[in-house]
Order: C-alpha cells, then sequence, then structure tokens
C-alpha cells in the first residue's frame, strides 16, 4: 500500500510538471517503485525487466531525446475541450469494458483455474526448466515471445529510419 | 560526435572501467541464467546494453565504435531474430510444429532445454543491438544542430 501510495504521488507530479527534465527523472523514479510492487507480489522477473528497462533504458533515452528537444513543455494557449472529451469517451468504454473481466486475483478466473494450473504442473516434466517464466515466455507462448522480439527489431528500425545515423564523412 | 563528459576525469574513468566488466558478466549471468533464477534474454540484452552506453559516454563515440560499428550492429540485430526464426524452421525440419523444441533433441526435455536456451541467446543480441543501435542514432544526432 504504502508504494501504490508513492507510485499515486509520483505520477500525480509528472501530470502536474512542466519541467521535461524532472519528468524524466521520476519515470524513473516510477518505474523503480512499480519494481519494487512486483517484487512484493513475488513477480522477481517482471520486477528486473522493469527495473532494467522502464528505469534503466527508457529513462535515458528519454533524457536522449530531451537533448535533442526542448527541455520545458509547451503550454497550450486554450484550453482543448474536444480532445478532453473524446479522452473521457475512451476512458469510459475502456472501464466499461474492464467490468466484464474476471474480478482481481480472483481464484475462479480462467487463467487461474485452467492455463496456469497446466503451466505450473507440466513445466517439470515437459520442460525440465526450474523457472516457470521462463518456461512459459520461451516455449508455451513462444510465438508471443517471437512477436515480442520483432516489435523490437521493428522500433529499431523505425529509430534508424527517423533519425537515422550522420553520414560517415566525420568518422575517423 | 558525442563527446565524453570530461574527458580527463579520472574517477569517471577508473570507476567506469570496474564496473564495465562486471555489467559484462552480469549480463551474461542473466543470459545463461534465466532458466533458473529471474532473468532471459529481454534483461540480459538490456543489461548488456547499458554497459556499453556507459562505455561510449565515459570514453566517447569513437572509442565504443571501434568496439562495434553501426553495421555489426545491425547485422546482429537482424542475426538475433534469425537465430529465433531459425530454432522455429529447424522444429519444422525435424518434423514437429513451429519452435516445438521437442524435436530438437532426442528426448524432449533437452530439446526444450536446447530450444531455450537458443531462442533467449537470440532475444539478448537483438535487444542488445537494437538498444545500442539507438543510442548510437540518438548520440549521433546530439551534438550539431
Amino acid at each position: 500500500m504504502v508504494l501504490l501510495g508513492f507510485l499515486t504521488v509520483t505520477v500525480l507530479s509528472v501530470v502536474f510538471l512542466r519541467d521535461l527534465f524532472a519528468i524524466v527523472m521520476l519515470f524513473g523514479i516510477y518505474s523503480f517503485l512499480a519494481a519494487a510492487l512486483f517484487v512484493t507480489l513475488d513477480a522477481v522477473d517482471v520486477a528486473f525487466t522493469e527495473a532494467a528497462v522502464g528505469a534503466g533504458i527508457s529513462t535515458f533515452l528519454l533524457l536522449a531525446t530531451l537533448a535533442l528537444t526542448a527541455r520545458r513543455e509547451k503550454t497550450l494557449p486554450d484550453r482543448p475541450l474536444l480532445p478532453l472529451l473524446v479522452i473521457g469517451i475512451v476512458a469510459a468504454a475502456l472501464v466499461y469494458g474492464t467490468l466484464d473481466m474476471p474480478h482481481f486475483s480472483d481464484p475462479h478466473a480462467p487463467a487461474h483455474s485452467r492455463t496456469a494450473p497446466y503451466y505450473i504442473e507440466s513445466t517439470a516434466t515437459e520442460i525440465g526448466v526450474p523457472n516457470i517464466v521462463t518456461a512459459v515466455l520461451a516455449s508455451y507462448r513462444g510465438y508471443d515471445t517471437l512477436g515480442e522480439l520483432i516489435v523490437i527489431f521493428t522500433a529499431g528500425i523505425g529509430v534508424i529510419a527517423l533519425i537515422g545515423y550522420r553520414k560517415r564523412d566525420r568518422d575517423t | 560526435m558525442y563527446t565524453p563528459i570530461q574527458p580527463f576525469n579520472l574517477v569517471l574513468r577508473i570507476a567506469a572501467k570496474m564496473l564495465i566488466p562486471l555489467i559484462l558478466m552480469f549480463a551474461l549471468y542473466v543470459q545463461f541464467h534465466g532458466e533458473y533464477g529471474p532473468g532471459g534474454g529481454f534483461q540480459a540484452g538490456v543489461i548488456f546494453a547499458a554497459a556499453f552506453i556507459l562505455y561510449a559516454l565515459v570514453f566517447g563515440m569513437a572509442a565504443a565504435r571501434a568496439v562495434a560499428t553501426e553495421t555489426v550492429l545491425r547485422v546482429l540485430a537482424a542475426l538475433g531474430v534469425l537465430l529465433y526464426c531459425g530454432v522455429g524452421l529447424a522444429a519444422v525440419f525435424a518434423g514437429g510444429n513451429f519452435l516445438d523444441y521437442n524435436v530438437l533433441a532426442r528426448d524432449g526435455v533437452s530439446g526444450q532445454h536446447l530450444g531455450i536456451m537458443l531462442v533467449e541467446f537470440g532475444i539478448g543480441i537483438t535487444v542488445a543491438s537494437v538498444m545500442i543501435m539507438i543510442f548510437y542514432a540518438f548520440a549521433e544526432r546530439g551534438v550539431t544542430r
């Protein structure tokens, strides 16, 4: 609960701040808090990823982006009502969509009553790997992980295509 | 070109020199120990890239490019995806389904071990090189404007 409170405070200060550098730093803190939260939920793999990717690399990449752009956020001259309306409708639709989902940590949810027990029972005999997360990620859900890898690859290509390397004339 | 923050900062250079091998070792540990503890290709790739970025920040882009050029990184990024797909296709050619590691070795469990290890290695290669690639692109942009 304490961690959740800290998370909320961080998010609120991100929303109200205008200094982008401070916001990037707060995002790093947010990722660390989220990682700590995942550890308390016994999801060490997720926590590890959050700490490495969220607090590490993405903070750095955001800082690099800041170095290319401005440090202060532009303030809009007027109050945009239409975007607010659109966001409100979309948020309402999303919340409505979650109403059909099983409750948080409901032991009778399909994910907890079918797939999760199957993975827990059969990983030891079928895969023989102690870390079930790795077994699910790389073997049972191999297609998904392949998709994720291709997403990262495509993102890299996209960044290179957009920003590009400078021409090699200055190379030593 | 991205010049070192402070070219003659002795403390920074020595601290980085001490830290970088440890970070690289930790990345490899996370990579190949992912079946037993937390971690795996994604985390290992990011940690590896972080060590590389630290090197480039402290010692400059020219030194970093002496280790890995953009072309090498581009090839490596594609190679990781290729390795992953290759494992999948190897399973097909061995008579199984795509990414069905059971057929890769004599018995299912060791086939799964082999498949997971190779696939995670592919993930690690691609993630690390894409991260370093993006860093290069940003760092090269940042100076002359």
